[in-house]
């Protein structure tokens, strides 16, 4: 490369970890702008750790990243320069949001970018027209195939004409008519604006071919830049994958030459499967349509297709593991059906992720499928070592499968599945993000069982020159199979030398689409047009905010899950608060023992039986009968009158009765000894009053009148309902918020916010918006069920309560959102937003206690939780008739909590990845 | 046919996977033990630390007295107030009782003549409100009393009631609050250990990988209620012995291996639940919404939290549903009654069948749940 020639990245002794593992080491680069560089290389090696960091969406750890004139690392200049740069995360539509549309999703990036409706439809409509997209707007994401998702990715890259483009692989696992016309998308988006630099990672060297510059990496270092024609030459390979593995050093080559497969020979037996005409639905999308072939013993048989094709859907329903919704599947002439064990055993499996038990050593591994299979212990201890020393395991043994690298995770997986030796094997796209070398070593072995074992292989893969290897392919295509024969048949029936070529044709001649690049043709003028910005939005801060707020709220009404949460929760929670805390004892279930039987006697105790929370059972026989009946829950209560009672009540001496209260619930206790004390009381206060004449010595000991304010009845549904509220709307709107945030986490789009121009209020506040509003929602939903169902009357100010409400639940979605910044899962964020929350509400609150008994550090913790405020608001509207003048201090100390909350959240909120 | 074999080492690898899993691990021993103490020690529904202030009109000998019978655990230090504060001090919450003594009291009640102490209750504080008036109540009738015996020896008191609870003879919450903490736990880390554990399996394609075995939904799904069971089993049993009897001091009025049996039978309901939500949540978040709504509603109705008589009469007939609720029930009639069998066993039958259906739902639903989170 020449000095002259422009750059648009440069790096310098870039180092990036991730714990122990060193992803980057020591990287240091120029890339050369207004160029198709490709980044090449197998998984894991930092490619997509480089992009990020060059992105500017990962944290830079060590090093230099100068990016379009300004240093990544600088905030300044990433926040000035991050419009200008449009980064496309690895995964089929990873930064796409699922539940939205086509349309919605591109105008989701177009408002973060602050363009006006009508430019933002415009220039949607064009990015729809050129990618083929425009009779689709209303699909959603989610249901697009792979080729379709890039698509949409691609325009939302496109959707602000960035001058730097990053795309992290693409076209992985995309079907390779897609493929090519994405790749004739990009050269004609390039045709039109030449300055715009390109950087793509892939792991298809076929693609890499056609780049004007690349980078190959091997284990975090470089290993060459220069173009694709001076590797090949400098190494001198025929193709770019050999000259990849040239490039490698010495002992990571492999020490194989070229992978050789012996001629199979025909063995004239019944075929091993036949698939009739299977199909699957899934509501009303058709996965496979109409499939049908046969396998013969001892064939290696490829199903080659793109990522969701319906590839693993056949093999899934060959295995039995998915009941086909029509036709049939045989296996050795047996029909394939749930509980055909038998059959199970003569087949081995490995699908598509690894899928064997990471938290156990290999070791382990092996030893419990063994033991799943029933083998006798002395034959899978041959059998266990044979398979360690052909598949080279023997150093890994007692390794955790979790650390192996990909390639023996693999071979490992490969020995599980064979461990019965079965005489077929299922493998669902063994070998993808294997790098290529470990790939030639895993043919290896299924040649072997091919060829030397007769094992029957069906095997699905996206790699054409792994379908090259088999003796016949099936091309799959949208669920249905386009052709069956020998690799060399199909391409001679093309008339190519090229398999893809002849797959490309196969679902060209299917689809009958050649419109795509024409119309990306009309792509180039179109967009030349609208080359002259438009006016930007005058608040884009604002614009941003409100662009998460609709995109938030799109996506909770299409998921019913969080949206039954968001409302069932509340109503189920309320019926099961409501009733289920009660203080109210009623009813008490208690019998007597008289052994007095005097008239004096039986008048006390028909105290007890006129008395509403008394209900009186059978007369105890005896002491014993009185233990019994108490053990056994019978009764609550037992009074028993000794037999001297009639004689001291008359004499006036103060006679004893005893009462034996079931201790086994304190509290419940406590309040029936309570009730029995005062009834007792009474009973005697009327008692003297009736009998004893001369001065009435007990008309002298005063009345204490309680006066049970807010509550006359004293029944604890007026206390309890309005302190729900209070609980709820702290639980929920906390954990949707949480989850919300951390679900973009965990499913990678919170990339969006790394890259773009948000800043951290406006994606918070953003994000925050529709929980208030459900919140607010719930609020009242609750609000009308303590009043109608309930009959909790609302004494007080209901305006200032629902200030306070919504005061309460900006406060509590944001405690959602400060847990959101340190979680990492939504189920640790649920569980840690539970705990968090339901301790201080439900201890320190004033639910059971009020705050002004509490002491110490509880009253601290009780001060500083908003929940205190609004519970104190909720029970003084409710029950106290408190006016709005009584409410506004609790309202101004809610408000209060909002800006901090939301402050700390913005601080502990990382701008960009680790 | 079921093989025992297979069973047993499902549940071994069930094991084996848990003991990698060093946060799951300290999360069952910290419930088991600290949470535990704490629960049993921490809340308190007794009357406690309670907020009282007096309006002292009188300011005689006698209602000066008054104020120095209330001290702490159960009262403040009180305050005072004047006669035109109460509504407002009320109404901040910044009390929750005031007693009002007139003018003249003392003076009144050597007289003879009729005068009333009035005191002033938060009615809105349910669970200190009604024992702390009778507190109140008792209290000051014993001072007045007494102070009449002294001017009058003619006065007598009147009859007494006198009270023993059986069972648990000083009413300390902390037994009660033991058994039930031990109670929500093993709800609440069962049904997540199964639960979580068979949806782990589930994303990361294990769960395929063993129905493609010649295994069957049941062997796979019981082996994962004998692991996840015992696990917590003798977690239980462990807490039982060292903090409940050893720490707590709870005196266990039955027989131990009864109520472990109990824990067992229980055990089966709440794996076969972890089971049940695994197979009816897509996801990992799914499963962490159901279960909080699911553990509230087992926890809160059990009668831990209030007395099952204390519900409406339609919620208890529903509530004899939820296995929780039939534990409770058998926990303290094994623990502090020291019930047998024979007063048990419905309850145990119950538990148990409650627990077979749920199992039995989720074996049916097993290989569609895999088909569809796909």
């Amino acid at each position: 490369m020449s000095g002259r020639e422009p750059i648009v990245a440069t790096i310098a002794d870039l180092t990036h970890r991730f714990g122990e593992v060193a992803a980057l080491r020591d990287v240091t680069l120029h890339i050369p702008a207004g160029q198709m560089v490709g980044l090449i290389g197998p998984d894991g090696v930092g490619k997509s750790t480089l992009l990020g960091l060059i992105a500017g969406a990962k944290r830079i750890q060590s090093g230099r990243v100068m990016v379009l004139g300004g240093d990544m690392a600088d905030m300044r200049h990433r926040s000035s320069v991050c419009p200008r740069i449009a980064f496309m995360p690895q995964g089929l539509g990873k930064n796409l949001s699922m539940e939205l549309s086509v349309f919605e999703n591109i105008d989701f990036f177009a408002r973060l970018f602050g363009q006006r409706e009508a430019e933002r439809k415009a220039r949607i409509a064009k990015l729809l027209e050129a990618t083929g997209l425009a009779p689709f707007p209303d699909r959603p994401a989610g249901k697009l195939s792979g080729g379709m998702k890039q698509k949409v990715g691609l325009c939302t890259a496109l959707v602000h004409d960035p001058d730097l483009l990053i795309l992290d692989e693409p076209t992985t696992g995309v079907d390779p008519l897609s493929r090519q016309q994405f790749w004739t998308l990009i050269d004609d988006i390039r045709r039109d604006r030449p300055q715009m630099s390109v950087v793509v990672a892939t792991a298809y060297m076929d693609e890499a071919a056609r780049f004007d510059w690349l980078i190959a990496m091997d284990k975090g270092r470089i290993l060459a830049t220069e173009s694709p024609a001076e590797i090949r030459k400098r190494t001198g390979s025929r193709s770019l994958e050999e000259a990849f593995v040239a490039l490698l050093p010495a002992d990571e080559r492999g020490t194989s030459g070229p992978l050789v497969i012996p001629p199979r020979e025909v063995s004239g037996e019944a075929p091993a499967i036949v698939a009739r005409n299977l199909t699957r639905r899934f509501g009303s999308f058709t996965a496979v349509n109409d499939v049908s072939f046969e396998i013969d013993r001892g064939e290696i048989f490829g199903f080659l297709g793109s990522n969701g094709c319906g590839k693993s859907t056949t093999m899934k329903m060959l295995t039995g593991l998915l009941p086909a919704t029509e036709g049939e599947a045989f296996l050795f002439g047996e029909r394939v059906n749930d509980d055909g064990t038998d059959t199970r055993r003569r087949v081995g499996y490995m699908s598509q992720a690894f899928s064997l038990y990471t938290e156990l050593t290999v070791r382990q591994n092996l030893w419990l499928h063994a033991r799943l299979f029933h083998m006798p212990v002395k034959q899978a201890e041959t059998r266990i070592d044979e398979l360690v020393s052909r598949f080279g395991l023997a150093p890994h043994l007692d390794d955790l499968a979790e650390v192996l690298p990909l390639g023996v995770r693999q071979r490992l997986s490969l020995a599980v599945a064979v461990i019965h030796e079965p005489e077929m094997l299922i493998l669902d796209e063994p070998t993808s993000g294997v790098d290529p070398i470990a790939r030639d070593e895993f043919w290896e072995l299924l040649v072997d069982l091919s060829r030397r074992q007769q094992v029957t292989i069906f095997i699905s893969t996206h790699f054409m020159n792994e379908a090259l290897r088999c003796d016949r392919i099936s091309l799959m295509h949208a669920g249905t199979v386009l052709a069956c024969d020998t690799p060399a048949a199909l391409m001679k029936a093309r008339a190519s030398d090229d398999l893809e070529q002849a797959f490309i044709g196969y679902i060209a001649e299917a689809e009958d689409d050649g419109g795509s690049p024409a119309a990306a043709a009309t792509f180039a003028k179109e967009a030349a047009k609208s080359a002259k910005p438009a006016s930007p939005h005058t608040l884009p801060g604002l614009a941003r905010l409100l662009a998460y707020a609709h995109r938030e709220t799109l996506e909770i009404l299409r998921d019913p899950v969080r949206l039954a949460f968001a409302f069932g929760g509340s109503i189920l929670l309320m019926i099961v608060f409501g009733f289920g805390i009660t203080t109210d004892v009623e009813e008490v279930r208690y019998a007597e023992l008289d052994q007095d039987r005097t008239p004096a006697s039986r008048d006390f105790l028909a105290a007890f039986a006129g008395s509403r929370s008394f209900q009186r059972q059978p007369e105890l026989t005896g002491v014993n009968d009185l233990e019994r009946r108490l053990r056994a829950n019978d009764i609550s209560l037992a009074l028993e009158v000794p037999d001297q009672f009639g004689r001291q009540f008359a004499k006036g001496s103060a006679p004893e009765v005893s009462a034996v209260v079931d201790g086994a619930n304190p509290f419940r206790a406590e309040t029936i000894s309570q009730y029995a004390s005062s009834v007792a009381m009474l009973h005697a206060q009327d008692e003297y009053r009736r009998n004893t004449r001369g001065p009435d010595r007990t008309g002298r000991l005063p009345a204490i009148e309680p006066r049970f304010l807010y509550n006359p009845s004293f029944e604890s549904v007026y206390a309890i309902v309005p302190s729900i509220p209070p609980l709820l709307l702290v639980l929920l709107p906390a954990i949707l918020t949480a989850v919300s945030v951390v679900r973009e986490k965990e499913l990678g789009s919170i990339v969006n916010f790394y890259v773009t121009p948000t800043t951290r209020l406006e994606f918070l506040a953003g994000k925050q918006l529709p929980y208030i509003v459900i919140a607010m929602i719930n609020y009242m939903i609750l609000t009308v069920m303590a009043v109608g169902v309930f009959g909790v009357p609302l004494k007080g100010s209901g305006p200032m309560l629902t200030l306070c409400a919504l005061l309460y639940v900006a406060a509590t979605t944001a405690i959602g959102l400060v847990v959101a910044t340190f979680t990492r899962s939504q189920v640790a964020a649920v569980f840690a937003t539970a705990i968090l929350t339901m301790l201080p509400t439900t201890q320190f609150s004033g639910l059971l206690q009020p705050v002004s008994t509490l002491e110490g550090n509880a009253r601290i913790v009780g001060t500083l939780w908003p929940t205190t405020y609004f519970m104190h608001a909720s029970v003084g509207a409710f029950t106290k008739g408190l006016d709005a003048r009584l409410l506004a201090p609790d309202a101004l100390a809610l408000a209060a909590f909002v800006p901090v909350l939301l402050l700390t959240a913005m601080l502990l909120l990382r701008r960009q990845e680790a | 046919m079921p093989s025992l074999t297979t069973i047993f080492w499902l549940g071994v690898k069930e094991l084996r996977s848990l003991r990698s899993d060093v946060v799951l691990i300290a999360l069952v021993a910290y419930a088991f033990t600290v949470s535990i103490y704490t629960q049993a020690r921490g809340t308190s529904s007794e009357v406690n630390n309670a907020s009282i202030a007096f309006v002292d009109e009188d300011q005689s000998q006698l209602s000066q007295h008054f104020a120095s019978c209330f001290y702490p655990p159960r009262f403040k230090p009180p305050g005072t107030l004047r006669a035109g504060e109460v509504d407002r001090a009320m109404n901040e919450g910044r009390y929750m009782f005031v007693v009002v003594i007139p003018p003249r009291f003392e003076a009144d009640l050597r007289a003879g003549r009729r005068t009333e102490v009035q005191v002033n209750i938060d009615a809105t504080a349910m669970y200190q409100a009604s024992n702390g008036a009778s507190y109140i109540q008792s209290i000051l009738n014993d001072e007045m009393s007494r102070y009449l015996v002294r001017s009058d020896t003619k006065f007598q008191g009147p009859m007494r009631l006198v009270i023993r609870k059986a069972f648990n003879p000083n009413g300390d919450t902390s037994w009660f609050n033991g058994i039930v903490a031990i109670i929500n736990q093993i709800t609440l880390l069962t049904v997540i250990l199964t639960g979580a554990a068979l949806i782990r399996e589930r994303e990361h394609g294990t769960l395929e990988h063993l129905m493609v075995m010649p295994l069957t939904a049941f062997e796979i799904a019981i082996a994962k209620v004998w692991a996840n069971g015992l696990v917590i089993l003798v977690a239980a049993t462990v807490s039982l012995f060292v903090v409940v009897k050893g720490m707590l001091h709870v005196p266990v009025a039955g027989s131990i291996p009864l109520f472990i049996a109990g824990v067992a039978v229980y055990l089966f309901f709440a794996t076969a639940l972890g089971i049940f939500l695994g197979t009816v949540a897509r996801t990992m978040a799914q499963f962490a919404l159901l279960i909080i709504l699911v553990i509230f509603t087992l926890q809160m109705l059990s009668g831990g939290s209030t007395p099952v008589e204390s519900q409406p009469e339609w919620l208890q007939r529903l509530t004899l549903v939820l296995p929780s609720r039939h534990f409770v029930s058998f926990a303290q009639a094994i623990i502090f009654r020291g019930a047998g069998f024979e007063a048990v066993w419905r309850e145990f039958a119950a538990v148990a069948g409650i627990g077979l259906a749920f199992f039995a739902y989720s074996i049916s639903g097993f290989r569609d749940s895999i088909a569809v989170s796909r």
